[in-house]
């Protein structure tokens, strides 16, 4: 029995290979999967970086074939920003969604020290979003819209000597966060000779100052042939331009110059065959995993580091993000930050009383205020009042003063008309006899 | 409901309760369409290629369980799937072998190889499923297995240095086996079903078909499937997850007409009319596990391997997987909050009294 456990035991360590003795089918898997993907379609995000002027706009139109439209950059702005547009473009039955992020008034500074912030903190910004939309508890990761980007084409201008500070110091900031193609752009105006020198000049700067750029993989063997051989034409020197010129019999894409024509796509003339080979045809996918499995990875590792997690606790303990409440730094955080949303709350409060004290204290005086006036205003009213009843008394004592003296006057004066009466009558009598 | 966490509030001014809203980060305008016709070859088409590489490179992971009660032909059926000896057989069991007494999970994995296509089977197996006298809860081991198997590819997910490639152990199809009795499913069947559909895919699959006849087979198909519908229990495919008008009238047909598949299930060649093929042999005909006339096993198979196995996968991933940890992470009161992380998780803020003066 026991040897039977552990044949099984076995088993399920180790998968066995098996036969098939006919014709399964799963084969057809790879199809599956490829469906989906066309189905749900591709996203790819450029970001190129170089100053203004140096040919970016020119060379992604020659790259994707069309006229995106892209207006001229001033060279008079103030900071860097970053412009992302985004196309759909379809090419028999495969959608592309394709961002191209340009960076405007990239080393027109005069003081470029904050030139490569903005550029950082895009790249930044959509690690972030993409760390939060997968830290969600109800996600949609599947439909997600991928915003990272997934290649930086860097132009190198073509001075013919070496890299530039700028151009050293920004590649270092962005090496281990985003796949860095290096290129020469405005090839054209350096000969083949002072070109390769250029070329070898770059890439031992490159290589001294330990910036990682991005190496064409070579573990698959139909492409590691290819890719071996583009690694050793690193920098890319390219030349970009819509215009078509005749050569021969054939319209091709060409500048044209009053010594000769510039061709595009012949690769004795500049590199951007070969550029466009490796960047679409061959590698756009590796580009994308690489962005997902490494770059993604090491900025949330960090960013999780920098919030304090960790896999292994103290004394080697696996620690979880899951295990509930066991986690010390979770609890730690989880008080800190209650206990700072307490004393918060303690603020507010303290300052909601104090102000309704301030409040009933203003309200009070107001009240008191208004008390004492009421109480004056009575006062005086009842001053008056009392004057008026002063008056009054005095005028009703005068009229019944007056009106007995009326009435002592009326009788008085009755009595003398009576008394005078009878003498006025015995006058009128005397009168009227005398009359008559 | 503000999306990010309020950042440390200055004791300025009361009335700026609401938080400094967290600035969005530089998001891409919306899609310009490029009408015109892209002037020339490109090359975005070889994306497709590229990409066909890589996961032929890395292989691919399926994990398909089997439950049923013993007797009916679950090992023999997957034997017949994969055309190997992927299970061993309950009749070759060592006879001192007694029936588990409870329900048990076994899982076993293979490597199976097609076309340059590699692939990591496992089959999970489940002696024991209704074999007992009361078999009240017997899915309960199942269901624990399954969220198990989600557990381990959750805590891979959430650690902070990750793997490249985290291991998929998850049940992504789980094929029931009903009993073909003609009449209609067992209370047993619409427990486990009910309980189940809800975490798996499941696949329900009448087994040993060979005991019906076309007019039976199709009034047992129909009646199960009223029945399935009667209590709601959703088998794979889901209709709520059907995306496109395509999927869906694809989809429909698979549901109304052939699903539950009757299946016959064999590992013995015959020969039949000069070929050789699968077969089961009886004194009165030879049953050809490949015909359709005579039972739908190429149905199945071509619906579980050749067009819906990496939907299944999917389904699981982005449906199953993402319920799972919604749950627990809702559960465990959220992941554990951060600066301007997560402010969507946290627990809700006890009402303070808000500040009327003024």
């Amino acid at each position: 029995m026991a040897a039977f456990d552990e044949v099984r035991q076995l088993k399920k360590d180790h998968p066995r290979s098996l036969t098939m003795c006919g014709h399964v089918g799963f084969e057809s898997l790879p199809d599956q999967l490829v469906d989906r993907s066309i189905q749900q379609g591709f996203c790819f995000n450029i970001l190129c970086v170089g100053e203004t002027g140096i040919g970016k706009s020119t060379l992604i139109n020659t790259l994707f074939n069309t006229n995106f439209e892209e207006l001229e950059s001033s060279h008079f702005c103030p900071c860097v920003r970053l412009r992302a547009q985004t196309y759909e473009l379809q090419e028999s039955n495969v959608r592309l969604k394709l961002t191209v992020v340009n960076t405007v008034g990239f080393g027109d500074q005069i003081n470029k020290e904050e030139s490569y912030q903005p550029i950082i903190d895009y790249i930044d910004d959509q690690f972030e979003a993409y760390l939060q939309e997968e830290l969600k508890i109800k996600r949609t990761l599947f439909n997600y819209h991928d915003s990272r980007i997934h290649v930086c084409l860097y132009f190198i201008a073509p001075t013919g000597h070496s890299l530039r500070t700028l151009d050293l110091i920004t590649m270092k900031s962005l090496d281990s966060k985003v796949n860095i193609i290096p290129l020469i752009a405005k090839a054209d105006t350096i000969s083949k000779s002072e070109l390769q020198k250029f070329k070898m000049k770059l890439m031992s700067e490159l290589v001294i100052n330990g910036v990682q750029i991005y190496q064409f993989p070579t573990d698959d063997e139909t492409t590691a042939k290819i890719n071996g051989a583009m690694n050793g034409h690193l920098p890319f020197a390219v030349v970009g331009s819509m215009d078509e010129v005749q050569v021969g019999n054939k319209m091709v894409k060409a500048r044209q110059y009053p010594w000769g024509i510039v061709q595009v796509e012949n690769e004795n003339h500049c590199d951007f065959v070969k550029l466009r080979e490796m960047l679409i045809c061959t590698n756009m996918e590796d580009l994308r995993e690489q962005t997902h499995a490494r770059h993604y990875e090491l900025y949330r590792r960090c960013k999780l580091e920098e919030m304090g997690f960790a896999d292994v606790g103290p004394e080697n303990k696996p620690l979880s993000m899951l295990a509930p409440g066991l986690q010390e730094t979770y609890e730690a955080k989880r008080h800190e930050f209650y206990g700072e949303r307490q004393r918060k709350e303690e603020e507010m409060k303290q300052m909601f009383v104090q102000r309704v004290k301030e409040k009933e204290a203003i309200l009070k005086e107001a009240e008191r205020e208004l008390q004492a006036k009421f109480e004056h205003l009575k006062r005086i009213h009842q001053e008056e009042r009392m004057k008026l009843e002063e008056k009054r008394r005095i005028l009703e004592e005068e009229s019944i003063a007056f009106s007995k003296k009326k009435a002592t006057c009326d009788l008085f004066q009755s009595q003398s008309f009576m008394a005078e009466g009878s003498s006025i009558k015995k006058d009128r009598d005397r009168k009227n006899f005398n009359f008559m | 409901m503000s999306k990010g966490l309020p950042e440390a509030r200055t004791d300025t001014a009361m009335s700026e309760l609401v938080p400094e809203p967290r600035p969005k980060p530089a998001v891409p305008m919306k899609p310009v369409s490029i009408n015109s016709n892209l002037l020339g070859y490109i090359g975005i088409d070889t994306i497709i290629e590229q990409m066909r590489k890589k996961t032929m490179k890395t292989g691919f992971d399926f994990n398909i369980m089997v439950v049923g009660q013993s007797g009916l032909g679950k090992s023999t059926l997957v034997n017949t799937l994969f055309k190997s000896q992927v299970s061993r057989k309950a009749s070759s069991w060592n006879r001192e072998e007694k029936i588990p007494k409870t329900v048990e999970i076994k899982a076993i994995g293979h490597v199976i190889e097609e076309g340059g296509v590699k692939m990591k089977l496992t089959v999970i197996d489940t002696p024991g499923f209704g074999d007992q006298i009361n078999n009240e809860n017997c899915w309960e081991p199942i269901e624990k297995y399954i969220n198990e198997q989600y557990e381990k590819f959750l805590k891979e997910e959430v650690n902070i240095a990750r793997k490249k490639r985290i291991p998929d152990t998850r049940v992504h199809c789980c094929l029931y086996f009903i009993s073909p009795t003609g009449h209609s499913l067992r209370p047993l069947d619409l427990e486990f079903m009910k309980h189940l559909s809800k975490v798996v895919n499941i696949i329900p699959v009448i087994a040993k078909a060979d005991t019906m006849t076309l007019e039976e087979k199709s009034e047992f198909k129909q009646r199960v499937r009223k029945e399935l519908e009667v209590n709601g229990i959703e088998f794979y495919p889901q209709k709520e997850f059907d995306e496109d008008l395509e999927d869906k009238t694809e989809n429909d047909k698979i549901r109304q007409e052939s699903m539950p598949f009757a299946v016959v299930g064999s590992d013995k060649e015959y020969q039949v009319n000069g070929k050789r093929v699968l077969g089961r042999k009886t004194p009165w005909g030879i049953i050809e596990v490949e015909n359709l006339h005579h039972c739908e096993f190429a149905l199945l198979r071509d619906f579980v391997i050749r067009t819906h196995l990496q939907d299944l996968k999917e389904v699981t991933h982005n449906i199953h997987y993402e319920t799972y940890r919604a749950k627990r992470l809702n559960d465990n009161g959220g992941l554990p909050p951060g600066e301007g992380l997560l402010g969507t998780v946290l627990p809700p803020v006890p009402a303070t009294p808000c500040p009327t003066a003024e």
